[in-house]
């Protein structure tokens, strides 16, 4: 099996903030920690994108180059998780991170950062699978239960894929060579009109009126 | 007196390598060195109750999953 990874294709995804809110859901995630966040570009321009981002779990990720403690691991199936027992929220991991994937929950009073969160696959953590422990530090063990993770398997339009790598890349190119690209999509058109340089076909005039027929 | 001004000269010349040895480019670069995992080791996801430890189930339902994404071949 290829390595886990999440691919998020811009032509589907509607920002509707469905992968945001399993997310919270699933985990249980507290105030102020965003696992996933839908990005979107060129928001109210015509032909905007949204992208859902979260943890890339990166072959080469920053994050565990840059850990002080060294509480990184990246599992055999390319799951890119740490231990929060280790975590002393330092902050390095975000800093490196180029999704802005690491959050700090506060942790009491003048905004004290507790120990680092962020997604994890839907596959915990270094705890005994699917125990109390497991889902209050990390979450939902959603892999260890034969499942992909929440945010991708309930997106309405399934734009955001996750799960082997090599699987989801197949359906995203298959998808890809099926619908075009562009104006090509279905209803591009429909939403913001002929592409540019091209004229609009004139509405057809009504027929001019018999003499003598009757309406 | 031409003797000793040869043996200054010698020792002066010692001297000065011996000094400058001190000002020899040495490597500025940081080497990095790839840290290992201190925490906690983590188990199989298929190592549970519910696999029982057996990866190939697992795989099969994750395969599933997997293609349960792909509209194209569900509609057909």
């Amino acid at each position: 099996m290829a390595r886990m990874k999440f691919l998020c294709d811009a032509e589907r995804c509607i920002e509707c903030n469905g992968c945001v809110t399993a997310c919270k859901q699933e985990h249980e995630v507290p105030w102020g920690v965003n696992r996933r966040r839908v990005v979107t570009l060129n928001d109210g321009v015509p032909g905007e994108k949204s992208i859902s981002v979260a943890c890339m779990h990166c072959s080469d990720a920053p994050c565990m180059a840059v850990c002080p403690v060294d509480c990184f691991y990246r599992t055999d199936e390319g799951v890119v998780l740490h231990d929060k027992d280790l975590c002393i929220g330092c902050g390095y991991c975000f800093y490196a991170c180029p999704f802005g994937a690491p959050q700090f929950p506060q942790a009491g009073a003048f905004g004290l950062r507790g120990k680092m969160d962020k997604c994890t696959f839907c596959a915990g953590g270094p705890e005994k699978d699917n125990s109390p422990e497991e889902y209050s530090k990390y979450g939902r063990n959603r892999l260890a239960e034969g499942k992909l993770p929440a945010c991708a398997e309930m997106c309405s339009t399934k734009a955001l894929l996750g799960g082997d790598g090599d699987v989801i890349a197949n359906i995203y190119r298959e998808r890809v060579t099926k619908r075009g690209k562009g104006s090509e999509v279905w209803g591009w058109g429909t939403a913001y009109g002929p592409p540019k340089g091209t004229q609009a076909p004139a509405a057809q005039p009504a027929p001019a009126p018999v003499a003598g027929a009757k309406s | 007196m031409i003797r000793a001004s040869i043996v200054a000269a010698a020792t002066l010349a010692v001297v000065f390598t011996l000094g400058l040895s001190a000002c020899g480019e040495k490597e500025q670069v940081i080497v990095y060195k790839q840290g290992k995992y201190q925490g906690k080791p983590d188990s199989k996801p298929w190592e549970n109750d519910q696999f029982k430890g057996n990866q190939a189930q697992w795989e099969t339902a994750i395969k599933t999953r997997n293609q349960s994404q792909n509209e194209y071949t569900r509609a057909e």
